[in-house]
């Protein structure tokens, strides 16, 4: 394992108004590491996210990104945005584009790579995910999960160092949410360091290296999943996940 | 009868040059419309808020205020207050086209609103810019959820044109009232007049049904009313 994590993030707020969605959260991630955040909706998971890669801006706080600080970063945050692939709940597909196109364009327009290149980057990438065959469609005429898998492959053709997975199941139901995992135990199984938000909390236990507990905007509880049957520090944990099974 | 016949095709090619000077009074307001109306769009939605409450300002003007008194304005006042000694065809272009762009900035605003924010999102999230994504995703989407409302203002614009004649410009009403003061044939001329504004109408939303068909996408925007 390398000395410098991956990503480092410390001490992370972000209020709205009175509404406190971070307190002060903190934890690092190394190369190939799989950290999963599970908790109640409205804990601040996914800002949390947001705030990783700056589309939310935190109040207070540091981000580190290979040891560089990225939340004072000015206009350089689109190249470290680059660099932590994300992955959206509903998608956000470009609705206007071919699947093969969502993937293109930011190596177009960002890469700055010429057609037939991005068009080859692009076409790999959705082989990866198994959407080759659906590159000339348009996202409405995609499923849900075909269209989560065009997303990861538009991230992942940025070659990122670390993809951050904001619920990335939630919208879908429960056949399309075991090819979207199927991806992702795949690009974990290529040493791909990934931060997953969910609810899923068999795939959670099984995908990731550290589960943290997330309640009210704090880190109440985190370990490996092996822990979290008979450890102390996952009584709240556990908790939840029987309230969630029971649900 | 006849005499009546005889006074359009007398006329018809100048009443002809006429038909083409209201095009180009239409055409040229729609692309400035469209070009002002775009900057003005993107100021209201991403700009800063001077450039908001500018907008704000622009559009309560120019859609407060009736074409002529606008004509007026501009053709015997603000101009030549400025010393820009424009001739009535461009005052007619630009006042219809700065008011075009009130009306269709908030068409564009409409449809960039209407759009997901994940998209701006997502956009950020692979390392564009803000103006790669608006360049990329946001316009050539909004500008598609803009089209049904947009055709609307090329019969606006084509109807309004005729205002111009308060001005002197040359275009389709002006030159059929001065060929009913050379003939006295108000009926036949007027009518004439009034077949030729709407087939313009009906060849303009034709090219626009046109483009809205080529510029579709499927799943995106309205398709689905086709299917019921």
């Amino acid at each position: 394992m390398s000395d410098v994590p991956i990503l480092k993030v410390e001490n992370l707020c972000k209020s709205y108004g009175d509404l406190e969605v971070l307190k002060s959260v903190s934890f690092e991630i190394y190369k190939g590491e799989k950290k999963v955040f599970v908790g109640p909706s409205g804990t601040g998971k996914s800002t949390l996210l947001r705030c990783i890669n700056q589309l939310t801006i935190p109040d207070s706080g540091f981000v580190y990104l290979n040891g560089e600080e990225i939340v004072h970063s000015g206009k350089k945050i689109n190249g470290y945005r680059q660099k932590m692939g994300m992955v959206f709940q509903n998608f956000n597909l470009f609705d206007h584009l071919t699947a093969v196109r969502n993937v293109e364009l930011a190596l177009l327009k960002v890469k700055k790579l010429d057609k037939a290149a991005a068009h080859e980057k692009a076409m790999y990438e959705l082989e990866q995910v198994g959407m080759a065959d659906r590159a000339d469609f348009y996202p409405a005429q995609l499923s849900g999960g075909q269209a989560q898998r065009v997303s990861i492959a538009r991230a992942l053709a940025m070659d990122p160092e670390v993809m951050l997975f904001d619920e990335p199941t939630s919208a879908l139901d429960p056949e399309l949410k075991r090819e979207v995992m199927e991806v992702m135990r795949k690009l974990a199984d290529r040493g791909m360091t990934c931060i997953v938000v969910t609810h899923e909390m068999k795939f959670a236990t099984s995908f990731a290296t550290e589960i943290y507990l997330m309640e009210k905007g704090e880190i109440v509880e985190h370990g490996p999943p092996s822990d979290i049957p008979t450890s102390p520090g996952f009584v709240k944990t556990r908790a939840f996940m029987g309230s969630y099974v029971e649900e | 009868m006849f005499e009546s016949i005889s006074a359009v095709t007398n006329s018809a090619g100048y009443l002809l040059e006429g038909v083409g000077v209201t095009l180009l009074l239409v055409g040229l307001s729609l692309l400035i419309g469209f070009v002002c109306g775009i900057i003005l769009t993107l100021g209201q939605v991403y700009g800063p808020r001077f450039a908001r409450w500018f907008v704000g300002i622009y559009v309560w003007f120019f859609r407060g205020l009736p074409n002529i008194v606008l004509l007026f304005l501009f053709y015997f006042a603000l101009f030549p207050f400025m010393g820009l000694d424009l001739p009535a065809f461009g005052v007619a272009v630009v006042v219809l086209g700065l008011r075009s762009a009130a009306y269709q900035s908030q068409i564009f605003r409409g449809a960039i609103q209407s759009l997901s924010e994940g998209q701006m999102l997502a956009a950020r999230s692979l390392g564009m810019t803000k103006w790669q994504a608006i360049r990329s995703i946001i316009l050539p989407q909004s500008l598609r959820l803009s089209l049904p409302g947009w055709a609307n203002e090329y019969p606006v614009l084509l109807t309004d044109s005729s205002v111009a004649y308060v001005i002197g410009v040359a275009e389709l009403l002006t030159r059929t009232s001065q060929v009913i003061s050379r003939t006295g044939e108000p009926m036949i001329l007027y009518l004439t007049c009034a077949i030729v504004f709407i087939l313009l109408n009906y060849g303009g939303m034709m090219i626009i049904q046109y483009v809205e068909k080529k510029v579709r996408i499927p799943g995106f925007g309205n398709n689905e009313a086709e299917c019921l």
